[in-house]
C-alpha cells in the first residue's frame, strides 16, 4: 500500500514539472506565444522571473523528492519504533541560513530593476520633460489626451488638445511617459507585452514610463476590478516609427477640427483645405 | 525528559474530578450552550454548510469561465429566465465576491478558530471550559447576523460588486456599480458582525491559554496546535480592529456623506459631486493591515494541527519543537509589516514598496524552516498511510507550491506583471485550499472520534482525499499558466481580448476538475453523517496520541476531565519505550518497564 501512495505523491510534482517545462513550447508561458518582452525593462523583468523560476524549481524538486523519499523510508520502516529525536541545532541553522542568504540575495538583486521602473529619480529625463499623453481610465474605456503638435502636455486640458479613445499611439525607439488618471473608480493600466501595470487612482496623477523596443500593436487591458464591465476595457497601444506617429497626430488634428461640411476649421495661416473623411 | 513538580505556579491540584453533567434542558445544552465542545460542533456544522454555499458559488464562477454566456445549469433558467439562463456580468461580479467572502469569513476563519480553537484549547491545556463561556456562546451566535447580512446583500440589485477587497470608489459610492448600493452596505455590516464574532473568540482563547493551563503545562509544553491558535488569537486581536474601523469609515462614507476615501472632483455615473478630500488608497492600507495577517490567521492553526498530527502518525517526536514555535512567531510578527505587498502597483510610494518587498522576502524564511522541520519529522518515522496522514502530506506538498509561488509575487518587478492575474489566484488557492483545507480535512478525521466518540470511515476518507487532491491540482495548477499568459482575474469574459482567446480549452479542463472536486465533497458529508451514528466506537485514545485531550473520555463530558490533569512532558513523546507502548502521554509521569502484553488501554 505504501508504494502506491508514494507514487501518488511522486506523480503530481512530476506532472507539474513536466507541464512547466513544456509551457514555453505550447503557448502556456508568456503571452503572444512566449514572445520576448517588448521593452528592455520587460526583458530584465523576465530575466528576474527566470532566475526566481530556477531557484524555486530547484527547491520544489528537492523538497518534493526528499518528501517522497522520507515517506517511502518511513512507510517501510522495519524498526519496532521510530527514531527518537527532538531536532538538531546544526540542521536548523543550515536550513535557516541557506534560504535566508538566497532570499536576501533575491531581495537586493531586484532593487535596481524596480528603481529604474518606478522611482522617479531614475526615470529617463527625455520622457519626464515631455510627457506623451494623459491617459484617463473610466468605466469602461480608456481616453487619451495628447498635446497639440509642437506643444507640451499641460496639467489642465487645453482647447487644442487631441483626444482618442481606446487607441494609444506611441513613437518607437524612445522612452515615453504618460500621466495616468482615473475619472471615476480605480482601474489598472496593464500592457502584458511590456510587463507594465499601474493602477489608476482617483484623485491622483501617476507618471508611468515605458519604451517599446519593437513596433507593433499591443493589448491594453484593465487589471483592477472597476465594475460590471471590467472585462471589456479593451484598448490597443500602437507603437510606430516617429514619422508614422507624427502623421497620426496630424490626421488626428485634422479629424478633430473637421467641421462636418467637408472643410476643416481655419488653420494657423488662415487658409482652408479639403479634408478627407476616414 | 524533565519531570516537573506538579505545582510550579502555586496552583493546587484539584481534588475532585472536573467533569459533571451539563446543567439545564435541551435548549441550554445543545442550542444556547456554553459548553465549548457543543459550540465547536455548532461552528463545525455551520461552516460546513457555508462551505457548500461557497463551493456552489465557485462552481458558478468556473462555469462562466469555461462556457461563457451559456445557460447556467440549475440556477440560470430560474434566475435569468428572460435571458435564457445566461448570467449577467453584474451577477458574475457578485459570484466571485461572495465566493471569497463566504470562504474566508464564514468557512476558513470560523472552522479554524471557531471549531478547532473552541474544541481543542480547553481539552489540550487541561481546562474544564473556556475562560468566558457566555462570551464563547455569543461569538457563535454573532455569526448568524453576519450570515443574514451577507444573505440580504444577495437580494439587492446585483449583490455586492466590489470584490471581497471592497476597494473604494467602487464600494464607496452607491452609483459606482449596480451592486454598490444597499447590497454593499449589508456586506460591510456582515463583515463587521463576523469581526465581532472573531474578536470575542480571540479574547477568549488568549485568556484561556494564558490563565487556565493545567498544572505543569508550561508554555513550552503546549502542543503546536495550541501555539498556532494562541498566535492566531493575538493576530486577530491586534489586526481586526483596524478592519472594523475601516469598515465603519466606509459605511460612514456611504450613509453619512463623509469622504474618508473619496477624493475631490469625481463625477461617477452622474452622481452629485461631494466635497471629497479623502484618499482611496487609505482603504487599501487599512484593509490589508488586517487582511494580510488574516492570511496567517487562516494558516497558523493548520500548521499547528498538522505538526501534531504528523508527529502522531509518524510515531516520532516533532522535529525541532522550539524552532517551530519561533518560526511561527516570526511569521506572525513579520506578518504585520508586509501588507504593502498587496499594493505594489497601487500608486503607493514605490520606495515604500521596496521596504515591504524585503520584509516579504524574509517571511518566506520561517515558512521554509517549518517545511523542512515537517519533512524531517517524517524522516525516520514509522508511517501508516491513513486518511489523516494523506491529508497532512497533501498539506505539506501543496504548501510548498503556495510558498514558492509567493516568492514570485514578493519580487516587486515580477509582481507588477503578475498582480491581479490568475497567477495570484493560483497562489492563494494553493495556500488556502491546498494547505488550509487539506489540513482541515485531516483535522476533522483526526479529532472526529474525540468530538463524537466514533471513528470516521477510512475507505470513504481515502476516496474523498484522492478525488479532492486530483480535482484541486487540476483546477489550481493551470491557473499558474493563465497568469503567465497575463489573464487578469475577475473577468467575466476574458476571451474578448485577442491574446487570451486560446485559453478557453484550459479553462474548460479546470472547470471539469473543479466539478470533480466539488462532487468529492459529497463523500466528506456522507462520511461525517454516517460515522456520527454508525462509525465504530472509539476509545479514549484511538490514535495512540500523547496530547492531553486523548486522556479524556470520547466524547468528553461537560467539564472535560474525569481526573485531575497534571502535565509532566512536552507534547510529542513518541518512539519511547513505555511498557509495550511507543508513546508517553503528557499525563504519564515516566516510562514503565516493558511488561508482558496485557494492557492496551491507557492508564485511565
Amino acid at each position: 500500500m505504501g508504494k502506491g501512495w508514494c507514487l501518488f505523491f511522486l506523480f503530481w510534482p512530476v506532472a507539474a514539472v513536466v507541464s512547466c517545462a513544456m509551457a514555453p513550447w505550447i503557448g502556456w508561458s508568456f503571452p503572444y506565444d512566449n514572445a520576448q518582452a517588448a521593452s528592455n525593462l520587460g526583458i530584465r523583468i523576465d530575466g528576474l522571473f527566470y532566475l526566481i523560476l530556477i531557484v524555486t524549481a530547484i527547491v520544489f524538486i528537492g523538497t518534493q523528492a526528499v518528501l517522497v523519499y522520507a515517506l517511502w523510508r518511513s512507510a517501510n520502516n522495519r524498526e519496532e519504533r521510530a527514531s527518537h529525536t527532538h531536532g538538531n541545532h546544526k540542521l536548523e541553522l543550515i536550513w535557516t541560513i541557506i534560504p535566508g542568504v538566497i532570499l536576501l540575495f533575491l531581495a537586493i538583486y531586484q532593487m535596481n530593476i524596480w528603481a529604474d521602473f518606478r522611482i522617479k529619480k531614475y526615470y529617463p529625463e527625455a520622457a519626464v520633460k515631455d510627457p506623451l499623453a494623459e491617459v484617463t481610465a473610466r468605466q469602461f474605456e480608456w481616453r487619451f489626451r495628447y498635446p497639440a503638435i509642437g506643444k507640451k502636455l499641460q496639467q489642465k486640458p487645453q482647447s487644442d488638445d487631441l483626444y482618442s479613445v481606446n487607441e494609444l499611439h506611441v513613437p518607437f525607439g524612445k522612452p515615453v511617459m504618460i500621466q495616468l488618471r482615473s475619472d471615476d473608480v480605480q482601474h489598472s493600466f496593464f500592457m502584458p507585452a511590456l510587463r507594465i501595470k499601474q493602477d489608476a487612482l482617483p484623485g491622483l496623477q501617476i507618471p508611468v514610463w515605458f519604451e517599446a523596443n519593437k513596433p507593433g500593436t499591443y493589448d491594453l487591458v484593465c487589471a483592477e476590478l472597476c465594475g460590471w464591465g471590467h472585462y471589456k476595457m479593451k484598448a490597443h497601444v500602437i507603437v510606430q516609427p516617429e514619422d508614422e506617429y507624427q502623421l497620426y497626430l496630424k490626421n488626428l488634428t485634422e479629424r478633430q477640427s473637421y467641421d462636418g461640411l467637408g472643410k476643416i476649421a481655419a488653420t494657423e495661416n488662415g487658409t482652408e483645405s479639403e479634408a478627407t473623411e476616414k | 525528559m524533565s519531570v516537573l513538580n506538579p505545582s510550579p505556579t502555586g496552583l493546587q491540584p484539584i481534588l475532585k474530578p472536573l467533569s459533571h453533567h451539563a446543567p439545564g434542558n435541551f435548549i441550554t445544552k445543545y442550542i444556547f450552550s456554553t459548553d465549548h465542545k457543543v459550540i465547536a460542533i455548532q461552528f463545525l456544522f455551520t461552516t460546513l454548510l457555508m462551505m457548500i454555499v461557497g463551493g456552489a458559488l465557485a462552481l458558478a464562477v468556473r462555469w462562466q469561465l469555461a462556457f461563457p454566456w451559456e445557460s447556467m445549469p440549475i440556477v440560470g433558467p430560474w434566475l435569468f429566465a428572460a435571458e435564457g439562463g445566461q448570467i449577467s456580468p453584474e451577477f458574475y461580479t457578485m459570484l466571485f465576491t461572495m465566493h471569497a467572502t463566504v470562504m474566508i469569513f464564514l468557512v476558513i476563519i470560523p472552522i479554524l478558530a471557531g471549531t478547532f480553537g473552541n474544541f481543542l484549547i480547553p481539552l489540550m491545556i487541561g481546562a474544564d471550559d473556556m475562560a468566558f463561556p457566555k462570551l464563547n456562546m455569543l461569538s457563535y451566535w454573532f455569526m448568524w447576523p453576519a450570515i443574514a447580512c451577507f444573505g440580504l446583500s444577495f437580494t439587492h440589485a446585483g449583490g455586492p460588486a466590489a470584490g471581497w477587497t471592497s476597494y473604494p470608489i467602487l464600494a464607496d459610492l452607491a452609483q459606482a456599480a449596480p451592486g454598490s448600493g444597499t447590497a454593499q452596505t449589508y456586506w460591510l455590516l456582515g463583515v463587521t458582525f463576523i469581526g465581532f464574532s472573531s474578536m470575542m473568540g480571540s479574547i477568549n482563547y488568549m485568556t484561556t491559554i494564558i490563565n487556565m493551563r493545567a498544572p505543569g503545562m508550561t508554555f513550552f509544553r503546549m502542543p503546536m496546535t495550541i501555539w498556532g491558535l494562541f498566535i492566531t488569537a493575538i493576530l486577530q486581536a491586534f489586526a481586526l480592529p483596524v478592519l472594523t474601523a475601516g469598515g465603519f469609515m466606509q459605511v460612514a462614507d456611504r450613509l453619512l456623506g463623509t469622504c474618508f476615501f473619496y477624493p475631490s472632483g469625481l463625477v461617477i455615473n452622474n452622481a452629485a459631486p461631494t466635497v471629497g478630500g479623502g484618499q482611496a488608497l487609505l482603504w487599501q492600507h487599512l484593509f490589508w493591515f488586517y487582511s494580510h495577517p488574516a492570511v496567517y490567521i487562516m494558516l497558523l492553526p493548520v500548521m499547528g494541527m498538522v505538526s501534531d498530527m504528523l508527529s502522531c502518525m509518524c510515531r516520532k517526536p516533532l522535529f525541532g519543537y522550539k524552532p517551530m514555535v519561533i518560526s511561527m512567531s516570526a511569521i506572525a510578527s513579520l506578518g504585520f509589516i508586509v501588507w504593502g505587498h498587496h499594493m505594489y502597483t497601487s500608486g503607493m510610494n514605490p520606495a515604500v514598496g521596496m521596504a515591504f518587498m524585503v520584509a516579504t522576502m524574509m517571511i518566506a524564511l520561517p515558512s521554509a524552516v517549518k517545511t523542512f522541520n515537517w519533512t524531517a519529522t517524517i524522516w525516520g518515522g514509522k508511517l501508516e498511510f491513513n486518511t489523516v496522514t494523506l491529508n497532512c502530506i497533501a498539506f505539506l506538498s501543496m504548501f510548498i507550491v503556495g510558498g514558492l509561488s509567493g516568492i514570485f509575487m514578493a519580487a516587486v518587478p515580477v509582481d507588477v506583471y503578475f498582480h491581479d492575474t490568475y497567477f495570484i489566484v493560483a497562489h492563494f488557492h494553493y495556500v488556502l485550499f491546498g494547505a488550509t483545507l487539506f489540513g482541515v480535512f485531516a483535522a476533522i478525521q483526526f479529532w472526529f472520534p474525540k468530538m463524537f466518540g466514533r471513528m470516521m470511515n477510512e475507505k470513504l476518507g481515502k476516496t474523498h482525499f484522492v478525488l479532492t487532491f486530483i480535482g484541486a491540482n487540476g483546477t489550481f495548477f493551470p491557473m499558474h499558466f493563465l497568469g503567465m499568459q497575463g489573464m487578469p482575474r475577475r473577468y467575466a469574459d476574458p476571451y474578448l481580448h485577442g491574446y487570451l482567446e486560446h485559453l478557453l480549452p484550459m479553462n474548460q479542463f479546470m472547470t471539469l476538475s473543479a466539478i470533480l472536486m466539488g462532487a468529492a465533497q459529497i463523500l466528506l458529508f456522507i462520511n461525517i453523517f454516517y460515522s456520527m451514528f454508525w462509525g465504530p466506537k472509539a476509545g479514549r485514545n484511538p490514535w495512540n496520541a500523547t496530547t492531553l485531550e486523548w486522556s479524556a473520555p470520547s466524547p468528553p463530558p461537560h467539564g472535560n476531565f474525569d481526573f485531575v490533569p497534571m502535565i509532566y512532558h512536552g507534547p510529542n513523546e513518541y518512539a519511547v519505550f513505555n511498557g509495550d507502548k511507543d508513546f508517553l502521554m503528557q499525563t504519564e509521569k515516566e516510562c514503565q518497564q516493558a511488561k508482558p502484553k496485557a494492557e492496551t488501554e491507557t492508564t485511565f
